[in-house]
């Protein structure tokens, strides 16, 4: 029974077969051809589409924050909440790297 | 580490830091900020951890409580704006008062520190939080469990 079973797992994989070796040529091919071509599609660089922010924030952030760092006045003042939530996620990441020490001190090692 | 690396580092030890709490208090003047500055100061830490490998005990207590104080310090800068506004409404600015309220127009200006209201202390608030944060992952992670 168990040396069925065996021969029944040692069927190859599909990593290891031809086939897989087909898939793998045709998908890089294809994602090249892709990344090549959007070279040539490409927007310009410094004619942006979207100008009425850009305008805005150039215009108005000096005088409305009081920042002579325009990035600073967006980060801290327009976009504060987006500010908060990056330090939230850097808050999670920290508690998780310690939470993953501390069950290494008292879990694993009993 | 050599010798020669332990008393280098702790000579430029003090540079470091200080360069980190220029840019974090520069932070609504020249380009740089609080999680920049929160950088220079964590990689302060970094080199003390490498220079004196396990020898050095930091107390990981005293980082975990800067991160949290950090953060609650950054929500309480914003709670006041509600007042008068909005939440992170920058209620300091442009008031033309003593603390942090100089006007500042459109334009060429020599740049003052006490000018762009509530930016500066946010500013504090996230180098604090990003500092202790990032030294606090090093810490955890170049920690040896015997």
């Amino acid at each position: 029974m168990t040396d069925k079973n065996k021969k029944h797992s040692r069927k190859k994989a599909f990593h290891e077969s031809k086939a897989s070796l087909w898939v793998k040529t045709a998908s890089l091919t294809i994602l090249s051809i892709f990344f090549v071509s959007i070279i040539f599609f490409v927007h310009p660089f410094g004619r942006p589409e979207a100008v009425e922010m850009d305008d805005y924030f150039i215009k108005n952030a000096q005088r409305q924050t009081g920042s002579n760092n325009v990035v600073s006045g967006i980060v801290f003042d327009y976009r504060g909440l987006d500010t908060l939530g990056e330090a939230t996620i850097l808050f999670a990441a920290v508690l998780g790297i310690s939470l993953i020490s501390i069950r290494k001190k008292f879990f694993i090692d009993r | 580490m050599s010798k020669i690396v332990k008393i280098v580092s702790l000579i430029i030890l003090n540079p470091i830091i200080i360069f980190g709490l220029y840019i974090i208090s520069h932070g609504h003047l020249t380009p740089g900020g609080g999680f920049q500055g929160g950088v220079i100061i964590a990689s302060a830490v970094v080199l003390i951890l490498i220079a004196f490998e396990n020898n050095i005990r930091l107390s990981k207590w005293l980082f975990r409580l800067f991160e949290s104080l950090g953060l609650i310090f950054f929500i309480v800068l914003a709670l006041p704006g509600i007042f008068k506004n909005t939440f992170f409404y920058n209620f300091l600015a442009q008031t033309n008062g003593i603390f942090l309220g100089r006007t500042i127009h459109f334009g060429i200006n020599p740049g003052y520190l006490n000018s762009a209201g509530v930016i500066p202390l946010m500013n504090l608030a996230v180098g604090i939080e990003v500092a202790s944060a990032l030294s606090l992952v090093i810490i955890l992670m170049i920690k040896k469990y015997d």
